[in-house]
């Protein structure tokens, strides 16, 4: 449309943004619930928390009509090709949620069964960690995916883990119990455990 | 009598070792009497095992760090339970590692159908006259079984996507 690239972009643009911010509160997601997440999922859309706030409130359980993917829960191997097929099936502009940190990075699995992180399969947008993540998080993470979609941005690489590219840096942190213990509570971590952890890591 | 002491009476010739701990009875039998054993326990009126409660296996390997050791590799094992008489049992079976199988106990529980198809995915114990023996919970492009102690824990064989 020609009238749409005037020479000073200022019509291009507006539009863009007019329609980043009615995709942003129009967010149309497909719930792909496998897990224990998906309670906290439902008890984030329910109306204590209410993601309908944010134009989110209404899950569509066809990817044709879907805009956001959100994988709640621990993808295994045998369902990793219906997973993909769904992102497949779903139309473009598309963006990927990855809920709980089971999604994110495959969390405390390490066995023949599960998928280490769903973006080794399909490029992931925003990443929400968390076994599974507070209603709060999962607000904050909802956000942020508004942020994206009003600038029009959108992942399209996958996580390679042979050079360790394309996942944020935060999720590939090694873990310490430390750096989750308020130094105010009165908790006690033995030193043994946490050296057991960094042993078991470095293997 | 107990359940235990009715089969020991029986079969004395097919137990290879009973166990009976506060009203918990293990009875361990040849492989090879295990559909007799079976029908036994099902059809006789004073034992009426009318519910295969659980089916599983248990892979000997490596058992205790290595330092005990044992003649066969798997056991499987069986829970009886008597909804009449409210009594129960755990019946076990040696299984060789060679030739991994055992009987189908599907013609008397339809129950077990599932159980087996189970602990033939996850260990690799054929069960003889099972009706569609195939992997539940495994796709059929996986190789080898998942919890067998030599299978390493975390070999993952994925479908799509990286080697991880």
């Amino acid at each position: 449309m020609s009238f749409l690239s005037s020479p000073t972009g200022f019509l291009t643009s507006k539009i863009k943004d007019a329609l980043g911010w009615a995709r942003k509160f129009s967010i149309f997601q497909y719930p792909f619930v496998t897990a224990c997440c998906g309670m906290e999922y439902m008890s984030t859309a329910a109306s204590h928390y209410d993601v309908d706030r944010f134009g989110a409130g209404f899950p569509r359980f066809s990817p044709r009509q879907s805009d956001v993917l959100f994988v709640v829960g621990t993808i295994s191997h045998k369902m990793a090709p219906v997973l993909k097929t769904i992102h497949d099936q779903m139309c473009e502009p598309k963006w990927v949620v990855a809920f709980g940190v089971c999604t994110c990075t495959g969390g405390f699995y390490d066995n023949y069964a599960t998928v280490m992180g769903i973006d080794t399969i399909i490029p992931v947008d925003i990443y929400i960690p968390g076994c599974p993540p507070r209603p709060e998080n999962v607000i904050d993470g909802l956000m942020k995916l508004q942020e994206k979609i009003q600038k029009g941005e959108q992942s399209r690489t996958l996580y390679d883990p042979r050079t360790k590219t394309g996942r944020p840096a935060e999720l590939q942190q090694g873990y310490s119990i430390e750096q989750h213990i308020n130094p105010s509570t009165t908790l006690r971590v033995d030193p043994e455990c946490n050296r057991r952890i960094k042993h078991i890591e470095s293997a | 009598m107990t359940p235990l002491q009715r089969i020991q009476e029986r079969f004395s010739q097919e137990v290879v070792e009973t166990h009976a701990f506060r009203g918990d009875e293990t009875l361990v039998i040849h492989p090879g009497a295990l559909r007799t054993v079976a029908k036994f326990l099902k059809e006789t009126p004073e034992l009426d095992f009318n519910f295969l409660m659980d089916l599983t296996a248990v892979d000997y390997l490596f058992f205790a760090g290595g330092r005990i050791q044992k003649e066969f590799r798997f056991e499987v094992v069986y829970h009886f339970y008597s909804l009449k008489h409210n009594h129960r049992l755990r019946l076990k079976v040696p299984v060789d590692e060679k030739d991994p199988e055992v009987d189908t106990l599907t013609g008397l529980w339809p129950g077990a159908d599932w159980y087996e198809r189970e602990v033939w995915d996850m260990f690799g114990i054929q069960f003889k006259g099972h009706p569609n023996l195939k992997r539940i919970l495994m796709y059929e492009e996986f190789q080898g079984h998942a919890l067998r102690k030599d299978y390493p824990f975390n070999k993952r064989q994925p479908l799509i996507g990286p080697q991880n």
